[in-house]
């Protein structure tokens, strides 16, 4: 039987550590509502989310206050519009009157986010996967709650240069059509290589056409349990530092799986897949960064600083594995600098750059995330960050992304509030030297080789 | 069997038990198991007890002991044990 002794340490996680269950994110297809007429398809979509998805928000409080657990967001992934809107869409305008849709069905769902609203172009864009890319700026200003993604390169199939060329632009566009709020729509697009297709966080979210009708996902967080865990054994050793956070996320995760399995039998929709990743937030003390200061790097950025999260990374897997039955999505430990306050901490105090940041990408998932850089970087320029990013996910056989906001009127020195979860941000500076020849070739980049690993 | 782990947390109060207790035989809740301790200053008390016979919803029953915490200035939790469970026991 329970004793009391662990009752108090679950909940002092819950109640200081800030353990939470980040996100049930209910995925759902929409390849069934594609017509060739534009109203057909939109009252199709909004009728399968609101009949799917109805009980979704609700059956989330309740479990949350059932078992005294916080669960910070119910959210929906959908089928890639792309596919969706294909038959239907001539211009990206039509593409909008499908965003304005969705972003109706989530209000009425009640959902904080919907992602889906994106393009699989690893290999080529088709006619309606470019009209729905370039769709994506007004999409994003008229909507609220609508996420985008766009999936630039594959391990398996390379990077597709003229997507990431176009995204330089479409990230620009964004930003400059939502300026009225510090360029908020590029927080809710982001750029992947190698995205998964049963991801819960946004705003890489979406249904891929592998998954089932509907499912159900779930990512656990909680960077504060760990900390406080490490805290605890601030002159371990290696062997123990890594037994301990092993341990922590077992339990981080076991919290995970209850939350899955009783979401998806009280809403009659199978149980995907775990997501084990530590999710910061800008509260105090749920920090990847403060989990890394505790392994021993004065700031994220000081040299070790990839040691340190590559073994995070790895044995926060390695605890959550066992504890779930079915593991996917990102999995890894989040490295946003808005979202989490010891990443700002150390980027206002000097110590972390872009190019350490995508260092650290390499170990752990995903990428370069909410980095706010100046507003006049040239489109060129963040197309050479994409295609910096992808490489690294496409050799190392890996998730990497690209979430960068270019805060149209900022420059280095100023600050920028996206509010809520997305937190604030110093603007960071981007290496001035031009990328304009190199990503203006046109054509993509072939899928590496498989063998001769050095 | 539903069970549940009621937690009261705070600084001691007289009554404070008999309080919580007094609710659950009202209610129909029967205590399987009952502990406590000190924790810094802290009282700390956990009961195990079974919902079945309950007359009341999960909700309701959660939001008045929460209620008769918050009067005692301590504070109460009901909590579902699976959590308990699924975190401590493989």
């Amino acid at each position: 039987m329970i004793n009391l002794q662990e009752v108090i340490e679950t909940n002092k996680m819950i109640e200081q550590e800030n353990l939470d269950v980040r996100t049930i994110t209910m995925g759902i297809s929409l390849l069934d509502c594609s017509d060739k007429d534009l109203t057909v398809t939109c009252e199709k979509i909004y009728k399968k989310i609101t009949t799917l998805a109805c009980n979704l928000v609700q059956t989330g409080e309740d479990i949350a206050k059932e078992f005294g657990i916080p669960i910070v967001n119910k959210r929906i992934s959908i089928t890639p519009i792309s596919l969706v809107g294909s038959a239907c869409c001539r211009t990206p305008g039509d593409y909008v009157q499908i965003a304005k849709t969705l972003d109706r069905a989530a209000k009425e769902v009640g959902v904080n986010f919907l992602g889906g609203y994106s393009a699989i172009v690893s290999k080529g864009m088709t006619r309606s996967d470019e009209l729905l890319i370039r769709s994506i700026p007004m999409a994003l200003a008229c909507t609220e709650r609508i996420c985008s993604s766009v999936n630039v390169g594959s391990t398996k199939t390379g990077i597709n240069m003229d997507a990431v060329r176009l995204m330089g632009d479409i990230i620009k566009d964004t930003a400059e059509a939502t300026k009225e709020k510090d360029s908020l729509g590029c927080a809710k697009l982001v750029v992947l290589c190698n995205a998964p297709d049963d991801n819960p966080f946004m705003a890489g979210a979406f249904h891929g056409v592998s998954e089932a009708d509907a499912i159900i996902n779930v990512g656990v967080s909680g960077p504060g349990v760990v900390k406080y865990a490490l805290e605890q054994i601030p002159d371990a050793n290696f062997e123990l530092l890594c037994e301990t956070i092993k341990r922590t996320a077992f339990k981080i995760t076991r919290v995970g799986q209850l939350v899955a399995q009783e979401a998806s039998s009280r809403l009659g929709v199978p149980f995907g897949i775990i997501d084990l990743s530590l999710a910061p937030t800008p509260a105090i003390g749920d920090s990847v960064a403060d989990i890394l200061k505790c392994i021993g790097v004065e700031h994220p950025g000081a040299p070790g600083t990839t040691a340190a999260l590559a073994l995070l990374n790895d044995q926060v897997k390695k605890g959550g594995v066992m504890a779930s039955s079915y593991v996917g999505g990102l999995s890894g430990a989040f490295i946003p600098v808005s979202e989490d306050q010891g990443m700002i901490d150390a980027v206002e105090a000097g110590a972390l750059t872009i190019e350490k940041l995508e260092a650290m990408t390499c170990v752990c998932s995903v990428g370069l995330d909410m980095i706010a850089i100046p507003g006049d970087t040239p489109a060129t320029t963040i197309a050479g960050i994409i295609a910096d990013e992808s490489a690294i996910g496409m050799v190392n056989q890996k998730t990497t992304a690209v979430r960068i906001i270019p805060v149209v009127g900022k420059t280095v020195g100023d600050t920028v509030e996206f509010g809520g979860l997305l937190g604030y941000a110093p603007i960071m500076p981007v290496n001035t030297f031009s990328s304009q020849r190199f990503v203006d070739r046109g054509g993509r980049i072939p899928a590496p080789i498989h063998s001769f690993k050095n | 069997m539903t069970r549940a782990i009621i937690t009261v947390v705070g600084k001691d109060t007289v009554g404070i038990i008999a309080k919580v207790c007094t609710y659950l035989a009202d209610n129909q809740i029967n205590i399987l198991d009952i502990s406590q301790t000190i924790v810094q200053e802290y009282f700390n008390m956990m009961m195990i007890v079974d919902l079945t016979k309950s007359v009341k919803a999960f909700d309701v029953l959660s939001d008045e002991l929460t209620k008769i915490g918050k009067d005692t200035g301590v504070q109460v939790k009901c909590q579902l044990e699976d959590i308990f469970d699924k975190m401590h026991r493989i």
